[in-house]
């Protein structure tokens, strides 16, 4: 029963006046962020964060997370009235929500969304409290093997389950290390890789930096070139009345809700998986559990209800190893976990029993923001239409400046500012081409902690890579790295064998 | 694309090997050795990307469509150089010159938005980051040349 001791304190943090209101605003931004097709909670944080300086770390990780939170629920709406999703991970959304507005019922669709995305978030929040401490109890016994075995683990993620090219996928996430490790040498003291002695490289490279540039300019350039054609905004008839109906038909969804939360949840756990592919799985559970499969794509309810409660769930499950491993389990968490470098909190396991405020009032506050994105949510429907509508000629000098503000904040230096428009545009064309950026910037967070436990488990087996496969943990944490290291090589061998099949059936037919 | 990135790794596996990249006894691996090794893994994964690109194993390598349609390419040159510019001129104007001027353009020239709401955010923008970052959050932000201007305001506010 301690747990829920440590639960009823967090509470009592995060029903603080200061923190309650900050919860309230982070929803309300990340609702309307969420909803802008183009930004999604990776943007919304990334370009925030620099702005949350100026409360205490308890207060400023709560803010976040609300942002988190609120652009899980405000993705939907896009999805839903113009037919874009608002952000990746509503993509399934759009499968049945988009035909549900076309056919008049635009409000059923928002309130299924939003109730299936509280159903989501609450589920997926009281899993988190019930594995979080014990999971943070195992992994203090995590020596230095044991942790750069994990990064390894999160890499091999990206590869065997990315669905990246692998060639791109491989270079995103080595770019991401070396850019990383540009700076003072932690165990020399050196300078390394400064690039002809640019004194604004001496202090490394800011992992704001490339994630301003890569979520904020580089995401608005790709928006303006993709979004050129004039988008159709639905009518939504907005009631009490219909809202209170809508959420009687939501009674027929409670098992794909939960089916979509328990799918969500874990999916979210792995890194690199988070919440795009898991609601994409939760809609093509609910599809082939459901009676009448025929009736999805063209607005059936339960399609819209199961991706939503699946990538709120996510969301929740993608803290989990942030908060116990200290390895983030989405590109946004990424962004937390160096916001928390920041703040000058080590993540981690040692995070459960140093930050116990920390911890649990984030936990509570995520009980809180839940509620919150719930009511907002449906309070500001006809808002939100209106935003939709706002000319993104508007939306886009705002956000740009934004970037150039908040990248000049942290380290007040104009070469920051330099730096990330050049990872903005770079980043911009290399996704032109395919390359992934979440994984670089997944790289540049974990860069310093990967290479220092990398050298210190080296230096304590004297140069043995054995140690890293012959201790009881790390040992099946590579194993298992390595089979999605490999899993791909496996995929390409097992279709070439098919189509070898194929093509003999074929000759002899 | 994969050409321009397999020089670039060239380039930094050159720089990480100025510092030790071996193995030094007592000491553990050298500081260059981790960016090192990467480099060299970047350079593998590009020379694999050409060599897919040769192969035309990959969709772009097959399209024959142009990596920008000249509409676009246009559109993004002009966010991209006004991007520069206003960065550029905040060494020299600082932010309040810059972010106003910015506005002007990219409302009036590029979302042909009227001048009422144009005039409206370009004032509105600077007056909004004054007060939240160097009232609320005391970061000063680069003035350049209107430094002088902002005396008055210090005495009011710090």
């Amino acid at each position: 029963m301690e747990i829920i001791q440590l639960l009823l304190d967090g509470f009592l943090i995060a029903l603080q006046p200061t923190n309650l209101f900050l919860v309230i605003i982070g929803c309300a931004v990340g609702l309307f962020i969420g909803a802008m097709p183009g930004l999604g909670s990776v943007n919304g944080v990334a370009i925030l964060l620099p702005v949350t300086f100026i409360v205490p770390p308890t207060s400023a990780i709560i803010f976040l997370a609300a942002i988190y939170y609120g652009a899980m629920y405000g993705g939907a709406v896009s999805s839903i009235m113009l037919g874009i999703p608002g952000a990746s991970t509503a993509v399934a959304t759009t499968f049945d929500g988009r035909p549900m507005a076309v056919q008049g019922r635009a409000d059923v669709a928002l309130v299924a969304a939003a109730v299936a995305s509280f159903t989501g978030g609450t589920i997926s929040v009281i899993l988190f409290t019930a594995f979080a401490p014990p999971l943070a109890h195992v992994a203090l016994a995590f020596g230095s093997a044991e942790e750069f075995a994990l990064m390894l683990l999160a890499f091999g993620t990206f590869i065997g389950l990315g669905g990246d090219d692998i060639p791109k996928t491989l270079f995103s996430i080595m770019i991401g290390l070396v850019l990383s490790a540009v700076g003072l040498d932690v165990l020399s003291g050196q300078p390394r890789l400064i690039f002809g002695d640019i004194p604004g490289f001496f202090h490394g490279i800011n992992f704001l930096v490339l994630a301003i540039g890569i979520y904020g300019i580089g995401e608005i350039l790709w928006t303006i070139e993709s979004s050129r054609g004039e988008v159709q905004v639905s009518q939504a008839e907005v009631s009490v009345r219909r809202v209170l109906s809508a959420i009687k038909e939501m009674g027929g969804c409670i098992k794909s809700m939960i089916m979509g939360s328990f799918v969500g949840y874990f999916v979210g756990l792995l890194p690199a998986a988070g919440a795009t592919p898991g609601s994409i799985m939760a809609y093509g559970f609910a599809k082939t559990m459901s009676k009448n499969p025929d009736s999805y794509g063209k607005g059936n309810i339960d399609g819209v209800a199961a991706p939503e409660s699946a990538n709120n769930a996510a969301s929740t499950g993608s803290m989990l190893p942030m908060l116990t491993l200290g390895i983030p389990g989405s590109p946004t968490t990424a962004i937390l976990l160096g916001g928390m470098v920041i703040w000058g909190l080590e993540p981690g396991p040692r995070l459960f029993v140093d930050q116990t405020e920390f911890v649990w009032g984030l936990i509570a506050s995520l009980y809180v923001a839940n509620l919150f994105s719930l009511l907002l949510n449906v309070a500001f429907i006809p808002l939100f239409i209106w935003v939709l509508k706002l000319p993104f000629t508007i939306l886009a000098p705002v956000i740009f400046v934004l970037c150039v503000v908040g990248g000049y904040a942290p380290t007040q230096d104009m070469h920051d500012v330099w730096l990330m428009l050049i990872f903005g545009v770079v980043g911009y064309l290399m996704r032109k081409l395919d390359y992934p950026m979440a994984p670089m910037v997944l790289a540049i967070v974990l860069g310093p902690l990967a290479e220092s436990s990398l050298r210190q488990a080296l230096l304590q087996s004297e140069g043995s890579l054995m140690v890293f496969i012959e201790r009881p943990i790390s040992g099946p944490i590579v194993g298992v790295a390595l089979l999605l290291f490999l899993l791909p090589v496996f995929k390409a061998l097992k279709r070439k064998l098919s189509a070898g099949q194929g093509s003999e059936g074929g000759t002899q037919g | 694309m994969a050409v321009v990135l397999a020089i670039f790794s060239a380039y930094l596996m050159w720089k990480s090997a100025e510092l030790p990249i071996g193995w030094i006894p007592d000491e553990g691996p050298g500081g260059g050795a981790f960016p090192f090794w990467l480099s060299a893994g970047m350079l593998l994964s590009s020379l694999w990307i050409i060599l897919r690109w040769f192969r035309r194993a990959t969709p772009q390598s097959r399209s024959s469509e142009p990596y920008f349609d000249s509409q676009s390419a246009t559109l993004i040159a002009l966010v991209v150089g006004a991007l520069v510019l206003m960065i550029g001129s905040i060494h020299w104007i600082g932010v309040y010159g810059a972010i106003p001027l910015f506005f002007v353009f990219y409302m009036k020239i590029i979302g042909r938005h009227s001048w009422g709401q144009t005039v409206a955010f370009a004032i509105g923008a600077p007056i909004v980051t004054f007060f939240f970052f160097e009232i609320l959050l005391h970061i000063t932000l680069p003035k350049g040349a209107t430094e002088p201007l902002f005396y008055p305001l210090y005495d009011i506010f710090m």
